[in-house]
């Protein structure tokens, strides 16, 4: 543990130092978070990654959260999303976000405006739920859960579960109306370097439903896909 | 003759009495390495070193002090617990401008006070950094104890990290730091003793305020300090038998509060934050950050004993020895078991009551209202320290089952001022939000607070109410802090009011010091995200 420690604490003196944090002024803050790093295999092969940048105060934050898959076969981006909101504390656990959200994967490129609230829910459940409207009038949300059981105070199991809803069908973007799909993964992850980054091995099942279902199967393709995963959970 | 003797005497005290009376000193901020022996990092320390040098003064005498900034950011330094005019008090944007890099800034107080201090930059994270020393004053008269020899023993949380890092990692996650949690393990083991239902009554009641029993110390994975050194370096004090030794005891740690013993001996408490008090039998004590306590101790044995400072949370210590001879060491006891918040500690804040059964609300239905004034009777006090809520997991025990100290036991051994009644009554929330790492006071933080008001003259009551789940060690500067042990005339002087969670804590302030002033919860972390108030005397001569 300490020599990891120790590494940590040299890797960033140096840079934090110049920290714009002053003790006692009104502080600026800002970090760079990546829940999801990964790399899936099953089926296919595939990169996902799910993070969040943030400068900002205690009143209120800039955020980038850039999310998407690249499939390793095909060289694509299966989804390519990055949300820029300004996000506001609203109750002792909740914030709440405005913003944009642009797409950019293979295929049809959409932009959003989006309104969501995210916090911690009772029972430590970490939630974000995003309304997205799109910039041909289309009507989307989805929503995030996740829950942390602690092993030791170093090997932590997460259990995240990811819901995709469609008010409106967007056929040229593969978007149906009702229920889309879930993402639900188990990672097993272990602290190294304080926080910074957890390394970690799991399972992801991704699935779909409805319409979204039917038009996958047409296709040939799976409409419920397991994965191994590896990778990282990084905090900085 | 006589008349010539007289004329010479007193145009000598005319001509030199900065000479008979002066004391200069000399602290260069300097840029420094310090190993604690389970790591090495750089730090800002003071002529070289962290901690910086022992200043020794002098009572009634006039301290001039050269501060030279060898840092390329600004400095200044606090002189804690003293005294001083407002322009010397070392608080940048409230007492003067700060101390330029490269520039040497002259301090120059009269010491009107003797006792046990320190001195810390109140500048950017220096402090934690390592910016700090102790301060001693020798007495004008005779002091009402005796002793052989003396040794400051200067307690500090040593952390790895940089100060600026810690708060940038607290920001991002309150619990960063937090390596005590309760796992899927505690889970079992609790339903093992209490029960599967009780457990997860428990965990659901914990789960609903979003709330961690283990929020004791939000900065872990420090190495605890004696003197600069960490346990395996040992600081070694020497006695001969028999003798009567003194220890000053400094907590001079940015977020931790000590438990400290002296396995196999008793300690006479006789000073608490540099004050005389009315001597005191205790097997062990807590410093609040940034407290001071004298202790005399009669080691009569040929033998080593361990200085044994255990943090709060049972997360570090810190270990050194008095021995009759270099090299000599104790047995070093283990930690004992992590304490647990309870019910009793969640503050009215952020909780909601109709979720607390029957029995744990008993146990936070204080009576504040008789507290500190002086109705309760000896033998509640010794079953339950009146300054935690009734059932805090944080009530300390003394690990020899003795006698462990309270504030209830501190009674000035010299009041400082005649009793009065206050003119009036201040209260102050301590507030905060753990989850974001927000720290307040009045819900209010720094930034955006008006500064307190007092009156040159007035003597005012300062009621804190304590709505965090954390102890919070609340520094008045420029000014004693007169704490309500409900002893009127006798109550302690200090200069830091430690206040636990869900607890009220009263103290009296007589205006008597003109300017501005800094007041502020002296864990840094929570001074730095908020908790952190102007105080401006109004009136006065300036």
């Amino acid at each position: 543990m300490k020599p990891w420690h120790k590494i940590g604490s040299v890797v960033l003196t140096g840079w934090l130092l110049s920290s714009p944090v002053q003790a006692m002024s009104g502080g600026h803050f800002w970090g760079v978070s990546f829940e999801e790093l990964e790399y899936r295999t099953g089926d296919e092969d595939l990169l996902a990654w799910n993070g969040d940048l943030y400068y900002g105060s205690d009143e209120l934050t800039f955020r980038w959260q850039p999310s998407g898959e690249y499939v390793l076969e095909e060289s694509q981006y299966a989804s390519l999303q990055n949300n820029l909101v300004v996000q506001k504390p609203v109750s002792g656990f909740f914030d709440v976000k405005a913003g944009v959200r642009l797409d950019t994967p293979e295929g049809e490129d959409r932009n959003y405006v989006l309104f969501g609230v995210t916090g911690l829910a009772p029972q430590w459940i970490e939630m974000d739920a995003n309304f997205y409207w799109s910039d041909n009038s289309k009507a989307s949300a989805d929503l995030d859960l996740e829950y942390e059981i602690l092993l030791t105070n170093y090997w932590v199991l997460s259990a995240a579960m990811d819901v995709k809803v469609g008010f409106h069908e967007d056929l040229e973007i593969g978007q149906a109306k009702g229920l889309n799909a879930t993402e639900l993964g188990f990672r097993l992850s272990r602290d190294l370097l304080g926080r910074t980054l957890s390394p970690y091995v799991g399972v992801v099942n991704e699935r779909l439903y409805g319409d979204r279902k039917d038009w996958a199967e047409a296709a040939g393709s799976e409409p419920s896909e397991w994965f191994a995963v590896i990778g990282a959970r990084l905090m900085f | 003759m006589r008349t010539l003797k007289k004329i010479a005497v007193f145009t000598g005290s005319l001509l030199f009495p900065a000479i008979l009376l002066a004391g200069e000193y000399e602290l260069s901020v300097d840029p420094v390495v310090i190993d604690t022996g389970d790591f090495t990092k750089i730090g800002v320390g003071y002529n070289g070193s962290s901690p910086g040098p022992t200043l020794r003064m002098k009572e009634g005498e006039i301290a001039t002090i050269r501060v030279t900034n060898n840092l390329d950011v600004d400095t200044s330094i606090h002189w804690h617990g003293l005294i001083v005019p407002a322009d010397q008090d070392g608080v940048p944007g409230i007492s003067f401008d700060g101390i330029k890099p490269g520039e040497t800034f002259t301090y120059t107080f009269p010491v009107r006070q003797s006792g046990t201090y320190w001195y810390h930059s109140h500048s950017g994270f220096q402090e934690p950094d390592g910016a700090y020393g102790s301060l001693v004053i020798e007495a004008e008269d005779r002091e009402p104890f005796r002793y052989d020899r003396e040794y400051v023993v200067q307690l500090a949380d040593k952390h790895p990290d940089a100060g600026a890092q810690i708060m940038h990692n607290l920001k991002n996650s309150a619990e960063y730091y937090n390596r005590t949690e309760q796992t899927l393990g505690d889970f079992f083991s609790d339903i093992g003793e209490n029960g599967f239902l009780a457990t997860v009554k428990d965990r659901w009641d914990w789960g609903n305020m979003r709330m961690m029993k283990t929020d004791i110390e939000d900065v872990q994975g420090f190495t605890g300090l004696i003197n600069g050194r960490g346990p395996d370096q040992n600081w070694t004090a020497l006695f001969e038998p028999g003798e009567r030794v003194r220890l000053r005891l400094i907590n001079s740690s940015a977020s931790t509060y000590f438990d400290f013993r002296i396995p196999g001996m008793k300690m006479t408490v006789v000073a608490a934050d540099g004050n005389n008090i009315q001597p005191v039998v205790v097997d062990e004590l807590r410093l609040a950050v940034a407290e001071t306590y004298d202790v005399i101790v009669q080691p009569r044995e040929d033998k080593a004993y361990t200085l044994f400072a255990e943090s709060m949370g049972r997360t570090g210590y810190a270990r050194g020895t008095l021995a009759p001879r270099e090299g000599m060491t104790a047995a070093v006891p283990e930690m004992r078991e992590p304490p647990l918040l309870t019910m009793a500690d969640m503050g009215h804040g952020g909780m909601d009551h109709s979720n607390m059964s029957d029995t744990e609300m008993s146990g936070s239905d204080m009576d504040h209202s008789s507290m500190g004034h002086g109705s309760m009777d000896q033998s509640a006090m010794d079953a339950a320290d009146p300054f935690y809520a009734p059932g805090s997991g944080l009530l300390p025990q003394a690990a020899s089952g003795g006698k462990f100290l309270s504030y209830a036991d501190l009674r000035a051994q010299q009041p400082r001022y005649d009793y009065r009644e206050p003119e009036r009554e201040i209260v102050l929330r301590l507030t905060g939000n753990m989850e974001r790492y927000i720290w307040s006071i009045n819900g209010v933080k720094f930034e955006d607070a008006e500064p307190l008001r007092l009156q040159y003259g007035e003597r005012v009551r300062i009621r804190f109410i304590n709505e965090t789940m954390m102890a919070h060690p609340m520094h008045l500067h420029g000014m004693w802090s007169l704490l309500n042990v409900g002893a009127q005339g006798d109550n302690p002087v200090k200069h830091v009011i430690s206040v636990n969670p869900n607890t009220e804590v009263a103290f009296d302030v007589e205006v008597d010091e003109p300017g501005e002033w800094a007041f502020h919860c002296h864990i840094f972390n929570h001074a730095s995200a908020g908790m952190f108030l102007k105080v401006v005397v109004e009136g006065g001569e300036a």
